[in-house]
Formats: C-alpha cells, structure tokens, sequence
C-alpha cells in the first residue's frame, strides 16, 4: 500500500474515526460521504466521529493459512466486532488464546503494528481488539 | 507556579520469558543468573508491538485517568533507544494517536535508559515557561540483547506516560536536577542490532557514580534526608543494583519495594523509572514524598523531588489498568517464541 493512501486513512484506523448519518442515525465506519439507508438525504448531513471503542466479538474465525506478513502470528483470530455504537468491522482480537475467543465476547480497540512495507518502507499502525479485562 | 504531573498512565506486554528458560538455550546457569541479577522473569512485546505500540497505550491510559482535550497537548517527547524508525519520528504518530496534532510540538529522545525522564524535564521547562499548557512525557523500550549475552535476562519491553502541567497536579515536582559525564559503558552504533557495553565497568563509574552523586546533589538541594521520603524509585537495570543503591544511600527497603519492578517484568530502559513511579503513584496518598533517581548509559542520572497533593484523593486512578494489574497479566512462552517474536530467526523474507 502506497504510503499516501495509508496516510489518508490513518485518522480511522487509529482512533476509529467513523460517520453518522443526519438523517436516520445510522454508524458507518470507515467513514462514508453518503448513508448507504438514505442516500441524497443524507448530504452533508454525514457527522463525523470518534467510535468509543468497545463492542462485542460478532462472529470469527481462527486463520491458520496465513499471508506471509502475520507468519509470527499463526494461528490469529480474525473477527467481526459490532461496536457499541453499532457499526460491524472486522480485526485482529490479540492478547487472547484463540481457543477462549467466543461470540459475544466483550473487547476493546488497541492499536498495533498491522505490517510494513519491508524492511526500506513505512511501518503501518492501526487497530486490532483485546479483550476487556474484569 | 508549581509544576508537576496531572496524570499518568503506564503499559507492558503479557509476554513473559524467565532466565532459567534463557539459560537452557546457551548452557548457562539460568537459575544462578536470575539470582545474580534478581530478576525472576521478564517482559516480551508481542510481535506487532513496538515503542509507538507501547507509548499509544500508556499516553491512552494517561488520558483515561484524565480526559483532558487533546488539543491542550501542546508538547509531546518519546524517550527510549528502541524507536521503530531511525529517521521518522515516533512522536508524531502517538501524537496523532491521541488526537492531539497538530498545535503542538513533537521530538524523539534517546538517552539510554533515561531518556523518559529526560522528557519529563523537558516537559516541565515548556509548561514552567508557559510555552505550554500541558506535555506529555513518555518513556518506552523494547529493548535489545544480544542472543547469550547477559543484557538477554534483563532487556525487556513496557513504558509509561506523564501528562505534566500546573493545572489539578496530583504530584508536584519540587525540585529536577541532573549529573551528566561521558562514561562509554554501554552503547549501540548506528545500524547494529544490539548494544555493546563495559560488564563490570557498567558499575562503579557508571551505575553507582552517577546515581549517587545526582542522589547527594537533589537532597543537599532539598535540605532532606532519606528519612523524610515515603518512596524511592531507583533505576533498575536488574533487581540487585537499586536495592544496593537504596542501602549505600540510607534507604530501607521499604522505601524501595513499589517501585521496583525489574524482578518481576525485567529492565525496560526508558520505560524503567517512569514505570516504577506509576507504580508509586498507583497507591500514593497526599502528602507522601517520592524521591526518584533515573540512570542512562552513557551517562547521566535525573532526580525528581516529588511531593503526592490533596488532589490525588478525588483523582481517577482506577479508570486505567495499574502497573501491578499490568504485571500480572502474563503468559508465559519458551525460548523458540522469544526469538520468533524478537526477530531472532533468520527468515525467507522480512515480515513484522
């Protein structure tokens, strides 16, 4: 990924900048110039915001094929968290031994190295979850 | 105007490796070094952690314990030896992690294992001068040795955040001084993957020179003797040094105990003393006096006079995980996944 095109999208994959529509309330993340419910009634009535970042673990699934970049990391869950705010996002869930994960498991974002681009190119950050500790 | 910390927040990994796990690998001793040094285990960053990982963590938990507008942040310095980048800042990035870009402004410290504290300082001078409404202090490490060497039972990961200015202190510093000479005891080139240094030369002209004499300096300053501190955080680069420091110096061990956490998660350099003043902090009560000596190769010793305030009763200190929560999140992993996660095995192609 072109340094740039990461740059651009650093606001949301660091702090889980995401967007509500003015019209009917609906979350989107990442951020949407349009709601995809109301479409033209939602211009420029798109709110941008920060996600609190909690919500619960979707659905997942434990990776044991992986791309070569997470080879230090086999097997890792991939999960699909619904945020507390209502938006879905799929992510790493870290700190956690894959056979504890379950469906509605409560997690939290961290930010984390997702990779790089070799060892001459920048370094990507951004968000995966661990759990919430009691 | 006093000047002092508004809040803090601290980080490490769960990882742990002990020495004796270590010392199978290269037919040594592991049990005899763990008690040499007083290290029971160490700390290990997980492969997708790192300094900008770490100081995000701890600059997030100093928030939670303090929700300030970011934008009042009008300083931030990240202290450490291990930044990811050579020339990239990893200032900018936890600064944008914490929403504090971009009315503010940014560098990187390397001072061995002092460079948290040296940005603390740095901190109180822009907030004393007004220069700044608040700044933001961290020290972090994932620090480096060098597979066999004895640095490998110590060298470990963690870090924490100071959110320094004059509003609502909770810990006034009355008081920062510094000793600093050229002493070559432990460095790193440019470009080499771990750090040199002078084995028992990292002592006596070292270690024990430089945090004295900062020692002797601070309390003649202040007018106090040991006696008149609850606390003392020493560096620690293993477990023995700061207790024999605390007791050349007329400390007792009961001065020492909070803050000294190399026994328990390894020496994490720039993360150590800031560490183990979070952990102070954790269970300060107003009124108590916290005397704080850090140490950096190469070399130099900053001492904080420290004074807990009334304000610390109404502060938040559970909103965010504490050093000893921290400390006992662990999971334990075996030599193999050690050098798998610190990159010590040479693989087909780079990856993190």
């Amino acid at each position: 990924m072109a340094a740039p095109r990461f740059w651009r999208e650093a606001p949301s994959r660091y702090n889980l900048v995401a967007t509500r529509c003015g019209n009917c309330g609906s979350v989107s993340f990442p951020p949407r110039s349009f709601c995809p419910k109301c479409h033209r009634k939602s211009v420029g009535r798109m709110e941008r915001f920060r996600l609190a970042g909690k919500g619960s673990v979707y659905t997942y699934s434990v990776v044991h094929e992986v791309p070569s970049e997470l080879d230090m990391q086999k097997p890792y869950v991939i999960a699909m968290i619904e945020m507390d705010e209502g938006a879905k996002l799929t992510a790493q869930v870290i700190d956690v031994d894959p056979k504890d994960v379950h469906i509605g498991m409560r997690v939290r974002a961290t930010l984390r190295r997702l990779g790089d681009e070799g060892p001459d190119g920048i370094i990507h950050y951004g968000y995966k979850f661990v759990p919430i500790l009691n | 105007m006093d000047v002092g910390i508004v809040s803090y927040g601290a980080y490490v990994p769960r990882y742990r490796i002990r020495p004796q796990e270590i010392g199978k690998v290269w037919g040594a001793d592991g049990d005899a070094m763990g008690r040499g040094l007083y290290i029971t285990q160490k700390s290990v960053p997980a492969p997708d952690e790192d300094v900008v990982t770490i100081s995000v963590e701890a600059a997030r938990n100093m928030l939670l314990r303090k929700p300030i507008d970011p934008e009042c942040i009008n300083a931030l310095y990240v202290g450490s030896e291990s930044h990811p980048y050579a020339v990239k800042p990893t200032g900018t990035i936890v600064a944008a992690a914490i929403e504090a870009v971009p009315d503010l402004t940014v560098a990187d410290f390397e001072f061995a294992c002092k460079a948290g504290t040296a940005a603390i300082q740095v901190c109180m001078g822009m907030v004393g001068a007004g220069l700044a409404r608040y700044g933001v202090a961290i020290g972090a490490d994932t620090s480096q040795g060098a597979p066999g060497d004895p640095l490998e039972y110590s060298a470990s990961a963690g870090g924490a955040a100071y959110l320094i200015g004059t509003e609502d202190i909770i810990a006034t510093i009355n008081r920062t001084m510094s000793f600093t000479t050229d002493t070559p005891d432990f460095w790193r080139r440019e470009g080499r993957s771990y750090p040199s240094h002078g084995g028992r030369f990292t002592g006596g002209p070292a270690y024990f020179k430089h945090v004295t004499s900062c020692a002797n300096m601070l309390m003649e300053a202040m007018g106090t003797i040991p006696e008149d501190y609850d606390h003392a955080v020493f560096h620690q680069p293993n477990g023995k040094f700061p207790t024999r420091m605390a007791k050349m110096l007329g400390f007792s061990n009961g001065q020492v105990e909070t803050g000294l956490l190399t026994p328990f998660i390894g020496n994490t350099y720039s993360g150590a003393v800031p560490l183990g003043l979070a952990a102070v902090l954790d269970i300060a009560k107003p009124g108590d006096r916290i005397f704080v000596i850090a140490y950096g190769s190469g070399a130099g010793s900053d001492g904080f006079d420290i004074t807990v305030t009334d304000a610390m009763d109404s502060f938040d200190r559970d909103a965010a995980p504490k050093v000893r929560d921290l400390m006992e999140r662990t999971k334990e992993i075996d030599y193999a996944t050690y050098a798998k996660f610190r990159g010590k095995i040479l693989m087909k192609e780079v990856s993190i």
